[in-house]
């Protein structure tokens, strides 16, 4: 299959990710500080450094003298933001603009010296940064509009923010991961469908279908997925821009201290130590969402990485030289994906009742922009009926695939091939809209047929 | 899709068989009577390897066969499909709007079997006694023609001016007398489709513009040809080719209505399927790059007039959805394998086209290839109604929408739920298993339903006799 | 579909007859609707063919076109409508309350407290079914940009001024009906699909007459059968004994009936129009009946607190498009720019939000389905402990331990908001879950206690009272002010043209040709 083919087979010289990425990064910064124009794009697929690159932009346009704004989408990416840049240059003052809601932002911040944190905008003035969620944003005016702002997971902001906090900042970075979950409206928008400022659409659509000449930038280098994963993420979800790891076959390890006991979640287990990927496959079967058998197997295998001793051992940082020691895979490390609230919620009282502790257990959206060394996830189409919209959005798959920096072991019944097959495809097409790519059932069948090699059939 | 609309009723008495004459073309591809691999009709002796030579006008180089390998392996034994259909029944031809459709229940075995085996779906629910709704208002059939006639009078002038405008801005336009416009007339379907790619091959050859009236071309449907009717193919000077899909709905300020938008992507991905194996040919004979557009050109009434307007419409979504359905045909020999050998869906139809064949006898033919029923099907497949009844009778749940399933897990029909929603251990089946999620959700959505009811339920009250009983 | 409200349907499919999904009614009714049954000709997107239409089930007016090709006569059918609907639309623009609103003063820049006007009733279409709405839009695009010959004095076929005008207003009530509860425009089915649950599927109740026939079986059939004749039982002639609710009409009708008769009225022969005057009235007649059992059906069940609350928005909808009539401004543009669209999603979407949110509170059946969800709790009370925040001023903040059967998704921390008997809302938010004891779970009362540090009277549950939290807000506020459409930004495309520069307000054009 496609996914595991080299984008860049054709090329004889040996890829450098660090090189290619840094001119990546260069070409980006570039276009920001000295460019003409007055936006700039960067598609950054998962774990490309996308913060890194918002970090150090905001922290150039700073040094040079150019105060900014900084825009994301949720509280807690604001926080990390705020954390990631104090992080580099304790220094720096930054502005920490948040509602005046009671635990608006993490108290962390409020020990940082540089940091200002307040709900009214006038506070912050002069401050060399200031960072705050598109909603905050939109409740704020200013007499004199920022030269400079940056917007953060730029994909997953609805058009409609976008124009009510456009009027903020005379020019701007936009920033995001076009492959994970598009905004959504929960009433129909389906009149403005094929306009250019269609308020339901990501704000980068109307912004390039208003300014299609803007430079559009790409990061090329995954730091996170591991050279086992880069290629069919790459292939299943980026079909037109693909991407790379930035580590090679054998750079990162798993092991386990204790030897598998044959059972089906210990194969599995050492077939994703030893691939990068595994799939649990249970009997065909209807369920319902909270799937008890596969809920169980799915707290199994947390229970079993973490009672096999499991340790990762990463490539050494480019500086360091040798190789870097292995790290025990402990349950902060690990993480669990589900499609759906209550799926996520059956997952948490059943490792609970395994006495399992600290393993983050949640659905895609909430695992958005996170980072895991091993991640389980419960198939969105394990054991449905049927196939609907919602379980075959690209987006879920390709945020429940890529949070991994080692392995990703996924529990699923057999016979969503046959679910995938027979799923009527009657869509509706509005004039004038551009359509996605790749498709979700597309995505969804190149993803399984991956995971097919590494099957472990199991019956609990 | 419109649930009113597949209520409709054919006018005319439903079986009659449809005419080729240009009006019913627009409304339905040419459903051609003797072009198809049946051992039992003498004047035809076509297998899939020498029809497509033998479709080829002499002298042309033969056409090429479709890369698209759709059907069963050439191992698939004929004759059952035949007797399936009885003897001396032609094969009904799928035509491009059926071929469209196989993506609306690609699950349905029932319709696989029966559509792969060319059988006539709508005399068959007829001689059930749950007939098709199906049926065009004369008023709608006039206007399409009205419409598809202005669109390309002229010589098709405004045809290729709303093409170029919309296909190929920023190179030169088409002058109106450089156009070419091919005789496409032939005998026959396999001859009109071999006209068609001669055709093709010349204009692409000349380096200009052409425009092809209603072409005929050819698809591989389960071992077998259909031959499909797009209302027009464009040849461009760059040898790449355009199917043009003329649709009388309106565009009003620039959008229309997403589900027949759809249905016509739909239907022009089967042409563009059609086209490609011709593209290659063409390709390999003249040397040039000849290219088939995954963009086609809807054209449509403009706003409330009947002036054109058209709009692009990408089709690479429908054209991956129709290949892998039309692979997917090929099972159509297995399903025909696991029937009881002496199965058939023959009406039994006397000279003047009565089915003689007993309704019960029939329905027992069909029950023994599953349906995958939904209410999306009864505007979609001419059986609809007679599977509706069936699975209303079983109680499945699926005859209440196929989003019901989602949530009821292994919960199959009506009294299952029942039981499960029941209170503990007062179902008479006592097979609800008080461990699954989904009986234990039922069980609490029906103790808050019932909490919630409780006193309050406001019965209706029967009003005055409706006009319509 | 939630699976309460499938059980609903499993309930109406073994019954046999329609279950209710509400105990309330959710929708104001209008003493007095206009109900609107349109027909058009198959395959024109601009050619009328029928309607009846009016406030008395009794005496519908029937409007039809004899020849739907003749302009002159499809125009003459859109001013007779105008003539129909307009009196009915502006009969209630001068019974006026008034109402005090903040406004920004242009001076000072200042929010000040003026008097403004509000109708004191609206009007309420009501058509067939979800295609009924669509034709309403698809008309009110068709004629608000008529040029009436005082515009344009040269143009030829001018318009009567209340074809545009009607054009304007029935532009009006199609956008409004976009709004989650809103009452300007309704749909008989959407009506009765959310009140009622039938045995069959959501796209099979798109028929008004199969849908009425699960609610209300006539006496010795059931629901599915009378549903199922509804469909599609004809008489000896082939014709539908339930014609469909339009606008489509049915094929079989269209080629025996009615072709021959238009044919018979292109010949001039005498009593043609007539005839096919009682062909068209023959098809929507059974509708327009259909349309008032429905409206008898509604009636009698108790309408909901909160209803009134929503109608009074579509008042205030009514009120401002009345007054933008009446202040001379120009019709509807074709397309909405940046700013109108997103604030109509936004409205939209708050308008969901409280819709949601005000069904629940109104209806303990639309309750038990959030419940069902783990969007809300209900339970008693077992035990109440009084508490105080920190900080300079201590306020209370009880804890409230409750014993529940539901299964809320609660994180820690998560905001609760309690319904109280005055209408108002309680904040809370959740603590925890009590230990070794399932469906115990401790609430802090987070407000709604007065300003005192005692609570008021009554402001704290006492243990053994019943009370139900929701984990959604009962008055979600709207989204954040947009800029004006003259202001905005780059990113999406920049400001507009000027009202009346082309192509935003251009008329369709007349051309000499009868182009249909």
């Amino acid at each position: 299959m496609t996914a595991t083919q080299d984008p860049r087979s054709t090329t004889n010289r040996p890829f450098d990710p660090a090189a290619s990425a840094a001119a990546a990064t260069d070409a980006i910064l570039r276009d920001t500080l000295h460019g003409t124009r007055r936006g700039v794009v960067v598609d950054s697929p998962p774990g490309a450094g996308k913060s890194t690159l918002v970090v150090r932009a905001a922290r150039e346009l700073a040094a040079a003298g150019r105060p900014l704004m900084v825009v994301a989408q949720t509280n807690a990416q604001v926080d990390d933001l705020v954390l990631r840049l104090a992080g580099k240059d304790p220094e720096l003052p930054v502005g920490r603009l948040h509602s005046s809601e009671p635990g608006a932002f993490d108290p962390v911040l409020a020990e940082l010296p540089a940091v200002r944190t307040s709900a009214k905008i006038a506070d912050l003035a002069g401050m060399d940064v200031v960072v705050s969620t598109a909603a905050k944003w939109a409740y704020t005016k200013v007499d004199e509009p920022w030269r400079h702002a940056i917007v953060d997971e730029a994909y997953q902001m609805r058009s409609d923010a976008l124009l009510s906090v456009a009027g903020l900042f005379e020019r701007a970075l936009f920033v995001g991961d076009p492959g994970q979950l598009d905004p959504f409206s929960v009433v129909g928008a389906e009149q403005w469908a094929g306009l250019a400022y269609d308020p339901s659409s990501s704000a980068v659509s109307t912004l390039l279908a208003h300014n299609p000449d803007l430079p559009q930038h790409r990061l090329p280098v995954s730091w996170r997925l591991p050279a086992s994963a880069a290629p069919l993420v790459s292939a299943a979800f980026y079909p037109y821009t693909p991407f790379r790891s930035g580590t090679g076959h054998g750079d990162r390890r798993l092991a386990f201290g204790v030897p598998g006991d044959g059972s089906g979640v210990d194969r599995v287990l050492d077939e994703a130590a030893e691939s990068g990927w595994g799939l649990l496959e249970l009997p065909a079967r209807h369920t319902p969402r909270t799937d008890p058998e596969a809920v169980r197997a799915v707290a199994q295998v947390v229970r079993r990485l973490l009672d096999r001793g499991g340790a990762a051992t990463s490539e050494s940082p480019a500086s360091a030289g040798g190789t870097a020691d292995p790290v025990p895979l402990t349950s902060g490390r690990i993480a669990v994906g589900t499609a759906h609230r209550d799926q996520a919620a059956a997952v948490r009282t059943a490792l609970a009742g395994l006495g399992v502790t600290g393993v983050a257990v949640d659905t895609a959206n909430r695992l958005q922009g996170r980072e895991f060394d091993v991640t389980v996830v419960l198939h969105p189409l394990s054991g449905r009926p049927d196939a609907t919209a919602f379980h075959l959005e690209t987006g879920r798959l390709c945020v429940l695939a890529s949070r991994h920096r080692h392995a990703c072991i996924v529990v699923c019944r057999a016979g969503v091939a046959d679910l995938l097959d027979e799923h009527p495809s009657t869509e509706p097409v509005r004039l004038g809209v551009t359509i996605k790519f790749p498709d979700g059932w597309e995505a969804n069948h190149s993803v399984l047929a991956h995971l097919n090699e590494h099957r472990v059939v199991w019956r609990p | 899709m419109s649930y009113e609309r597949a209520l409709r009723k054919p006018h005319g008495n439903g079986s009659a068989a449809p005419k080729p004459d240009r009006r019913q073309r627009r409304i339905r591809d040419w459903a051609p009577r003797m072009s198809v691999p049946d051992a039992r009709l003498p004047q035809v002796n076509v297998s899939r390897d020498s029809r497509p030579a033998s479709a080829a006008p002499p002298g042309a180089p033969p056409m090429p066969t479709p890369s698209l390998r759709v059907g069963a392996p050439p191992s698939v034994s004929w004759g059952r499909l035949t007797e399936l259909r009885g003897p001396g029944v032609r094969p009904r031809s799928l035509d491009a709007r059926a071929l469209a459709a196989l993506a609306a229940n690609p699950g349905c075995r029932r319709r696989a079997l029966l559509d792969g085996a060319g059988i006539d779906k709508g005399a068959l629910a007829q001689a059930l006694g749950s007939p098709a709704a199906y049926g065009q208002s004369q008023f709608a059939i006039v206007r399409g023609n009205a419409f598809e006639a202005r669109v390309k009078g002229d010589g098709g002038t405004e045809l290729l001016r709303l093409l170029h405008e919309r296909l190929a801005p920023g190179t030169p336009p088409p002058e109106p007398e450089t156009v070419a416009t091919p005789d496409l007339s032939a005998a026959g379907p396999e001859g009109r489709a071999a006209r068609t790619a001669l055709a093709l091959r010349e204009a692409t050859a000349a380096g200009g513009w052409a425009l092809l009236d209603h072409p005929m071309l050819a698809v591989e449907v389960a071992g077998s040809p259909a031959y499909v009717e797009p209302d027009a193919v464009v040849v461009h000077p760059d040898g790449s080719w355009t199917v043009v899909e003329i649709k009388s709905f309106p565009m009003i300020d620039g959008s229309a209505d997403a589900a027949k938008v759809g249905a016509a992507a739909r239907q022009a991905a089967v042409y563009v399927l059609a086209l490609e194996p011709v593209a290659g040919h063409v390709g390999a004979h003249t040397g040039r790059a000849v290219q088939v557009r995954d963009r086609v050109l809807l054209v449509c009434p403009k706003d409330f007039s009947n002036l054109p307007t058209a709009a692009a419409v990408d089709v690479r979504k429908q054209l991956a959805t129709t290949r892998r359905q039309l692979a997917r045909l090929t099972r159509v020999e297995e399903i025909a394998a696991t029937l009881p050998a002496e199965t058939t869906f023959d009406l039994r139809l006397t000279d003047d086209g009565t089915a003689t064949r007993p309704p019960e006898e029939l329905a027992k033919a069909v029950e023994t290839v599953d349906a995958a029923y939904a209410p999306e099907c009864l505007a979609a497949c001419e059986l609809a109604f007679h599977c509706r009844k069936r699975s209303r009778q079983d109680g499945a749940v699926e005859a209440l929408g196929r989003g019901v399933r989602g949530e009821l897990g292994g919960l199959g029909t009506i009294e299952e739920v029942l039981a499960a929603a029941g209170p503990e251990g007062a179902s008479g089946l006592g097979a609800a298993d008080p461990d699954d999620p989904a009986v234990v959700a039922l069980r609490r959505a029906a103790a808050l339903r019932a909490e919630a009811l409780a006193g309050t339920a406001v019965p209706p009250q029967r009003t005055k006799e409706a006009g319509c009983r | 579909m939630s699976l309460i409200e499938t059980l609903a349907r499993i309930e109406a499919a073994a019954a046999g007859r329609a279950r209710p999904r509400c105990t309330v009614r959710h929708r104001h009714l209008s003493e007095r609707p206009l109900v609107f049954v349109p027909l058009t000709t198959a395959g024109e997107a601009g050619a009328p063919l029928g309607a009846l239409v009016g406030t008395d089930r009794e005496k519908p007016a029937l409007l039809a076109v004899p020849q739907p090709r003749d302009r002159d006569l499809r125009f003459a059918f859109l001013a007779e409508l105008a003539e129909t609907v307009l009196p009915y639309v502006d009969g209630f623009a001068d019974a006026i309350e008034w109402e005090e609103r903040k406004e920004t003063d242009p001076e000072t820049g200042k929010k000040v407290p003026v008097q403004v006007e509000l109708c004191a009733d609206a009007p309420q279409l009501i058509v067939p079914s979800a295609a009924g709405i669509e034709y309403v839009r698809l008309l009110g695009r068709s004629m608000r940009f008529r040029r009436t010959a005082e515009q344009e004095p040269e143009a030829p076929f001018p318009a009567p001024p209340h074809v545009p005008l009607l054009g304007r207003w029935l532009t009006h009530f199609g956008e409004r009906a976009r709004v989650p509860g809103a009452g300007l425009l309704l749909s008989m089915t959407g009506l009765l699909t959310r009140h009622w649950a039938s045995g069959q599927s959501v796209l099979e109740d798109q028929h008004l007459g199969a849908l009425l026939a699960w609610i209300d079986p006539p006496p010795g059939l059931s629901g599915r059968e009378a549903a199922e004749r509804a469909e599609s039982a004809r008489d000896a002639a082939g014709q539908l004994l339930c014609p469909p609710a339009g606008p489509a009409t049915d094929p079989a009708f269209d080629n025996r009936l009615l072709a021959p008769a238009m044919a018979r009225y292109d010949a001039g022969l005498p009593g043609a129009e007539d005839e096919l005057r009682t062909l068209v009235e023959g098809q929507l007649r059974p509708t327009w009946d259909a349309v008032w059992q429905g409206i008898d059906l509604l009636r009698a069940l108790p309408v909901g607190a909160r209803v009134a609350d929503r109608w009074k928005r579509d008042r205030w909808s009514y009120t401002a498009h009345r007054d933008r009539v009446r202040a001379g401004e120009p019709p509807q543009p074709k397309q909405d720019d940046a700013v109108t669209a997103a604030q109509k999603l936004s409205a939209r979407e708050s308008a969901q939000a409280q819709l949601d949110a005000q069904e629940a509170l109104d209806d303990p059946l639309v309750m038990a389905g959030r419940r069902l969800a783990g969007e809300a709790f209900q339970g008693t009370v077992t035990d109440v402990e009084m508490a105080m925040s920190e900080g300079r001023r201590p306020m209370p903040r009880p804890l409230v331990t409750l014993r529940t059967a539901d299964h809320p998704h609660l994180a820690e921390g998560a905001k609760l908001y309690r319904p109280l008997a005055d209408g108002r809302t309680q904040p809370g938010e959740f603590v925890a879950h009590a230990a070794e004891e399932p469906g115990v779970l401790v609430v802090r009362l987070t407000g709604g206690m007065g300003r005192g540090k005692t609570p008021e009277p009554g402001s704290v549950p006492e243990p053994a009272d019943v009370v139900c939290w929701t984990l959604f807000e009962h008055a979600p506020r709207g989204g954040p002010e947009l800029p004006d459409p003259e202001d905005i930004p780059w990113t999406h495309g920049g400001p507009p043209p000027a009202p009346g520069d082309p192509p935003h307000a251009a008329p369709d054009p007349v051309t000499a040709e009868d182009f249909l």
